[in-house]
């Protein structure tokens, strides 16, 4: 029960190999055994969405998956994401809009808003509402974040913002 | 009118107030770089996890540890009674709120458990799971207690006491009485009576409460991560209770993941916590789970309203009556005290209007559910639903437009200065230039027709009204008077480094809000530099000027000025060594975009940096006696006024399923006035999200708890906060009246939103409902609760 | 909150998990999405001494179609359901139902499997099942054997399955020609569990219907087949509906083991769910006139 499994994945393009317990989720597994704390702990049952990262480029819950279970994929988190240069013009967005204010919630919420943006690049407001409906931010309201991801989808359509 | 003298910062060439400049502390947060607590590990750090009471009262019989000390990683099991020597108990009272009463309490429970998830162990591990593994082999045997939850019974004569040494379950009980108010209801044309509930709520922070505290027995010094508010007030209390000096206090409040008034509350597990670092030596960390958030934050706003309005035959408001009922948890929480919601409910309801008799009696009676205290926008959401409830109560009973009872009620915007019934003094408020912008905004007329043409297509929309007045930038008098150290000033300290960049402490914290990008944004307007060239560093008591934190939104008003004067004086100093450098006089030369500028036409003269190379690395070529001084601290404590009240109009727009109960929220609007705004994007994202957060309670959230004190929905799936897909675009207005009693002229706006939204959202309601006859007055506005009052169940 | 422990088992082929099943002497659990069951683990509601993960079984993947039957694997995803151009074509209702049950980041995940073992009464996908009579394709160390939809629910978490057996598919018939489905739900947020929901499929003609199978689910310890409302409905014009006491009787009737939720009463749910189900009647008129 307390043996540790062997995990070989990629983590931000970067090989990892470590032994874990099976108990150990993903998310408390970047946090705590690669150190990237950008991904958050909210709720440890997949309602808040603070720990959401990408497995096999598809958002998911860190805390719903166990490290063991993420031998051999993809893990991308926002450290990666950023430094990738593929949400810069997401973050600008937000940064101007202010449409974060503590922060806790942003890491997830730019992944599921990156994620919505390449499935549905054309999403009115409603479509962005409900696709972030599972990510919970306490401080904004919303609305800055629904306009910043509509203006990306404007702007990476060649349209105005 | 902004008020502009020769010097004033608002009208300084390239000032950056009133601009929406993008706050530079956000970058690391948009890339997953801040750091919260539970980011930090400290060398041989312990994580702590309580056993927590199963039972809402239940006395301890035993404790025995015995089997969880021997599991694997666990370094330590610790019960209330050996945490004694370590920290001692405390008593939430405060000596201006008279008679308000409380019991001692312990950090970890000693006796018996008064709340179900009180703590009642400590388990001190290398891992947190390993420490929750244990704690679920530690035997705990309690014996049941009688159980208090209803707090329309709780002053019965036949309910148990839970402090019998009190001598019953009143933690506070306050009445007030001004004018004629029985004379008024006689007199009365129309009276409307009503009773309100307010379901219990909290703040559900994305990030929750967290600490690692770490104590240096070589230096006795302890140092205290914290996710709070109040760094300096915990510092103290820290010092009080662990009998260490409070010099050798370091309290460091990084990044706070949301904050909103739960964490600036002293609490038991964190308290616990700290003295456990002190106990074993080594740093130890404890993070509140979801489930222990639920149970311990502090929870808020459970309150019963009965109140009553005697209107004249022009439905002008001649008095208002109230009782109000608040059942908080077994403790009055420290040091703030449970009686402060209660006590602004009394002081505050009716507030935006002419109201000449007014008597209301609040009491606050102890129950076995979690403690209450102060949360955003304290009381302002209870007083202003009762009002506003009230008032469009009167204007329906008369037929009268909720638009029209408002305009004939609300303070004249030229009776200023004006003193509300209650004692409250108002500066200069701006209640009908609001309600004009709003009616302008929403196009009020078109709403009203649409609402008539949807109503014979039976489709039910309503618009709801709520006037509000905000407390803001207190002044000693809200706490400091009642024996609390916790301070309403504030300080900061500019300084300059050969650069030309200038460096910012302050004492207020950055919560999210952006109180370091105002404070920026101040201290770049009143020193003459470029944003770019400032950084501010807060949250650290052993860095900052002695502060008061963020609370009761004071930071871009008391913390604002305090930057101001700070960055006027750091430019007096600049000057006098750059009219000694420049062989000028000081009058005819200014700081401008980082460089000594000729005054008259902003000629460049010398580049800031350059006076930065002279000053600190050739002192040699400045004349005998010259001693430059690029630093500067001033300290700001607000004089004229106990508090600045600020003013401002919500509408809201619904469409009611009458089927299902489900209400849609169309559009809301707000205007308000908060005098000089620093950074407009900043201010008109703290309304949106305080309405939202309003919202909430009015329609979603609720703590609920059965008849033995156990709560029930304790996960973030049973517990509804508000999420993207249901909240409405939220479009915010301004009107500006600047407060005369600083140079800034800003007051606070961080809990306006807030405190409006549940009654505005009560109020488009029941317009929606009234072709039914049908009202709600008690919150959450379930499905459920709307069907009711629609018969249909 | 952290999981107690437990031992890890990776299982390649339905064998595997036999024997684990074996090995751990009934105390192992499947996980597949996670999405129900790690909530529970992180709770410690749930501490199983094993969890056997059969995410690698590609046995059980994958939508494949013949002769007007869909059999669609246990591990299928959510996301898949919602972007399979077979599901689109061949079962609407499913369509209709995935985008409701949860959010993006638990559609990755979660399976159609785990979500009917699970059994949550509040979910969506077992009333859909029930609706379309489908067939549970179960696997045991004892061989194989398929349960009827309607005998799988038992109650709150319960299913016919026997602590060594697992799901492998689904077989549901394909929608035929005239037929229409309806989905409808009154929920506070999106992607919440329903307050109450209804699901319905039926045979129109001419604004009246027959084989009409209307399930409520979030109603009760299981989702409910409204049998009596059904057959009172029956080649009956509703598009021209009105409610009488006979319909009121009938419903009461199929609403019989009714319970509340912690937000909801019985009352407010029997309402909610005649409400709906006027609703979805109108829904089933409107799909069959496409």
């Amino acid at each position: 029960m307390n043996d540790l499994l062997e995990i070989n994945l990629k983590v931000n393009g970067e090989k990892i190999t470590r032994f874990v317990p099976a108990r150990l989720n993903l998310v408390d597994f970047l946090r705590e055994d690669l150190k990237l704390t950008g991904s958050h702990v909210g709720c440890e049952h997949g309602a808040c969405g603070a720990c959401t990262i990408r497995v096999n480029n598809d958002i998911v819950r860190g805390c719903l998956m166990l490290a063991v279970q993420a031998d051999g994929t993809d893990v991308m988190t926002i450290e990666g994401l950023s430094d990738s240069g593929e949400i810069k013009d997401l973050q600008e967005e937000f940064h101007n809009r202010n449409s974060l204010q503590c922060g806790f919630c942003t890491p997830g919420m730019l992944m599921a808003a990156a994620e919505l943006l390449k499935l549905n690049p054309n999403a009115t407001r409603r479509e962005i509402r409900e696709f972030l409906s599972g990510n919970y931010c306490r401080c904004t309201g919303y609305q800055a974040i629904v306009d910043a991801v509509e203006a990306v989808g404007q702007l990476r359509n060649g349209g105005p913002a | 009118m902004k008020v502009k003298t020769p010097l004033s910062v608002l009208d300084r060439p390239n000032s950056y107030i009133g601009k929406s400049n993008p706050r530079a502390g956000a970058r690391q947060l948009l890339e997953g770089r801040g750091v919260f607590v539970d980011d930090l590990n400290l060398p041989r750090m312990l994580h702590v996890v309580f056993c927590r009471s199963p039972y809402a009262h239940a006395k301890i019989v035993s404790i025995n540890t015995e089997r969880a000390a021997s599991e694997s990683g666990v370094v330590r099991v610790v019960t209330g009674a050996e945490l004694v020597d370590y920290c001692s108990p405390w008593v939430g009272v405060l000596t201006h709120l008279q008679g308000l009463k409380s019991a001692s309490q312990h950090a970890i429970a000693v006796d018996r458990a008064c709340w179900q998830g009180e703590a009642i162990c400590a388990v001190l591990a290398e891992t947190r799971a390993q420490a929750e593994d244990a704690a679920a082999l530690v035997q705990i045997e309690y014996e049941e207690l009688p159980v208090v939850v209803d707090m329309e019974t709780a002053l019965d004569e036949t309910t148990p006491l839970i402090h019998p040494e009190l001598g019953d379950n009143l933690c506070f009980q306050r009445e007030v009485n001004f004018g004629e108010v029985d004379k008024a209801f006689t007199d009365a044309h129309t009276v409307i009576e009503e009773t309100f509930h307010f379901g219990r709520h909290t703040g559900v922070c994305l990030e929750a409460r967290g600490i690692v505290a770490q104590y240096n027995p070589a230096t006795s010094q302890l140092t205290v991560y914290l996710s709070a508010q109040a760094p300096h007030m915990m510092k103290n209390l820290y010092a009080k209770h662990f009998g260490i000096s409070e010099d050798n206090v370091r309290v460091i409040c990084k990044d706070v993941g949301g904050s909103f008034g739960i964490k600036v509350h002293t609490y038991p597990d964190e308290m616990a916590t700290a003295a456990l670092s002190i106990m074993l030596n080594r740093p130890v960390k404890f993070i509140a789970d979801r489930y222990e958030s639920f149970v311990t934050d502090i929870h808020a706003r459970d309150h019963r309203v009965s109140a009553r309005m005697a209107l004249d035959k022009d439905g002008k408001i001649k008095a208002i009556d109230m009782d109000d009922l608040t059942g908080i948890g077994p403790y009055s929480v420290y040091p703030r005290t449970s009686g402060i919601e209660a006590n602004q409910i009394v002081n505050l309801t009716g507030g935006p209007y002419t109201v000449e008799s007014y008597r209301a009696r609040a009491q606050v009676v102890f129950t076995n559910k979690n403690v209450m205290c102060q949360y955003r926008a304290v009381g302002h959401p209870v007083a202003c639903a009762v009002g506003e409830g009230l008032v469009d109560a009167a204007a329906r009973s008369m037929g009268l437009d909720p638009v029209e009872i408002r305009r004939r009620n609300l303070i004249p915007d030229d009776a200023y200065p004006y003193t509300y019934v209650t004692g409250l003094p108002f500066e200069k408020l701006s209640h009908h230039q609001c309600l004009d912008k709003i009616l302008e905004m929403m196009d009020y007329e078109v709403l009203r027709e649409e609402q008539e043409k949807c109503r014979e297509q039976e489709i039910y929309r309503g618009i709801g009204f709520a006037s509000m007045i905000e407390v803001t930038n207190p002044s000693p008098a809200f706490y400091g008077v009642g024996g609390a150290f916790i301070s309403s000033q504030e300080g900061c300290t500019i300084r300059m480094d050969h650069t030309g960049g200038i460096t910012c402490t302050v004492g207020v914290t950055e919560q999210g809000q952006g109180s370091d990008a105002v404070v920026a944004q101040v201290a770049a307007s009143a020193v003459g530099v470029t944003l770019d060239k400032v950084r501010v560093v807060s949250g650290d008591t052993d860095v900052v000027p002695y502060g008061g934190g963020t609370w009761a939104s004071r930071a871009a008003g008391i913390g604002g000025e305090a930057a101001l004067r700070a960055g006027k004086a750091l430019r007096e100093n600049i000057l006098e060594v750059a009219a000694i450098i420049l062989q000028a006089e000081v009058a005819s030369l200014d700081v401008q975009n980082d460089a000594i500028v000729d005054m008259a036409d902003g000629t460049e003269r010398l580049p800031l940096s350059e006076l930065g190379r002279i000053v600190y690395f050739r002192g040699d070529t400045l004349p005998d006696g010259v001693q430059p001084e690029l630093v500067s601290t001033r300290h700001y404590v607000p004089k004229a006024f106990p508090f600045s009240f600020t003013n401002g109009i919500e509408a809201i727009h619904v469409e009611v399923d009458v089927g299902t109960g489900i209400v849609k929220l169309l559009k809301c609007w707000v205007v308000d006035d908060c005098g000089t705004i620093i950074n407009p994007l900043l201010v008109d994202e703290q309304i949106r999200g305080g309405v939202v957060q309003g919202l909430g309670g009015a329609l979603y959230e609720e703590c609920l708890y059965d008849e033995k004190g156990q709560y029930l929905n304790a996960t973030m799936a049973d517990y509804l906060v508000p999420m993207a897909a249901e909240m409405p675009d939220i479009e915010v207005g301004h009107v500006e009246t600047p407060t005369t009693d600083s140079e800034l002229g800003a007051k606070g706006v961080g809990e306006a939103g807030t405190a409006g939204a549940p009654a505005a959202v009560m109020n488009a309601i029941n317009d929606a409902l009234s072709p039914f006859n049908a009202q709600v007055t008690a919150m959450p506005f379930t499905p459920e609760r709307i069907l009711r009052a629609l018969g249909k169940i | 909150m952290k999981s107690a422990p437990f031992r890890y088992i990776r299982a390649n082929a339905i064998s595997d998990v036999f024997e684990a099943y074996a090995k751990c002497d009934g105390e192992a659990r499947i996980i597949a999405g996670g999405q129900s069951l790690m909530p529970l683990l992180n709770m410690r509601f749930a501490a199983p001494k094993a969890l056997i993960d059969i995410n690698g079984i590609d046995a059980l993947s994958g939508v494949t179609h013949s002769n007007g039957s869909i059999r669609i694997g246990a591990l299928t995803r959510f996301s898949e359901l919602i972007s399979s151009p077979e599901i689109e074509k061949y079962l609407p209702l499913l369509k209709l139902a995935a985008p409701h049950v949860a959010h993006p980041a638990i559609r990755n995940r979660g399976t159609i499997g785990g979500s009917l073992c699970h059994a949550d009464p509040a979910a969506e996908v077992p009333a859909c099942i029930l609706a379309l009579n489908g067939n549970m394709n179960i696997s045991g160390p004892a061989g194989d054997r398929v349960v009827e939809a309607k005998d799988f629910f038992r109650g709150i978490f319960e299913t016919a399955l026997s602590s060594e057996e697992i799901v492998t598919s689904i077989d549901l018939p394909a929608i035929k020609h005239g037929e229409s489905v309806a989905f409808e739900e009154v929920v506070r947020r999106h992607g919440d569990y329903a307050t109450v929901g209804l699901v319905a499929t039926g045979q129109m003609r001419s604004g009246s219907v027959s084989a009409l199978n209307l399930v409520f689910f979030s109603v009760s310890d299981r989702p409910v087949v409204a049998s009596r409302i059904a057959l009172h409905l029956d080649a009956q014009p509703i598009d021209s509906l009105s409610w009488d006491t006979d319909l009121d009787a009938a419903l009461s009737e199929d609403l019989s083991n009714i319970t509340a939720d912690v937000h909801t009463s019985i009352e407010a749910k029997k309402h909610l769910a005649k409400e709906i189900l006027i609703r979805v009647l109108k829904k089933l008129v409107m799909g069959s006139k496409i």
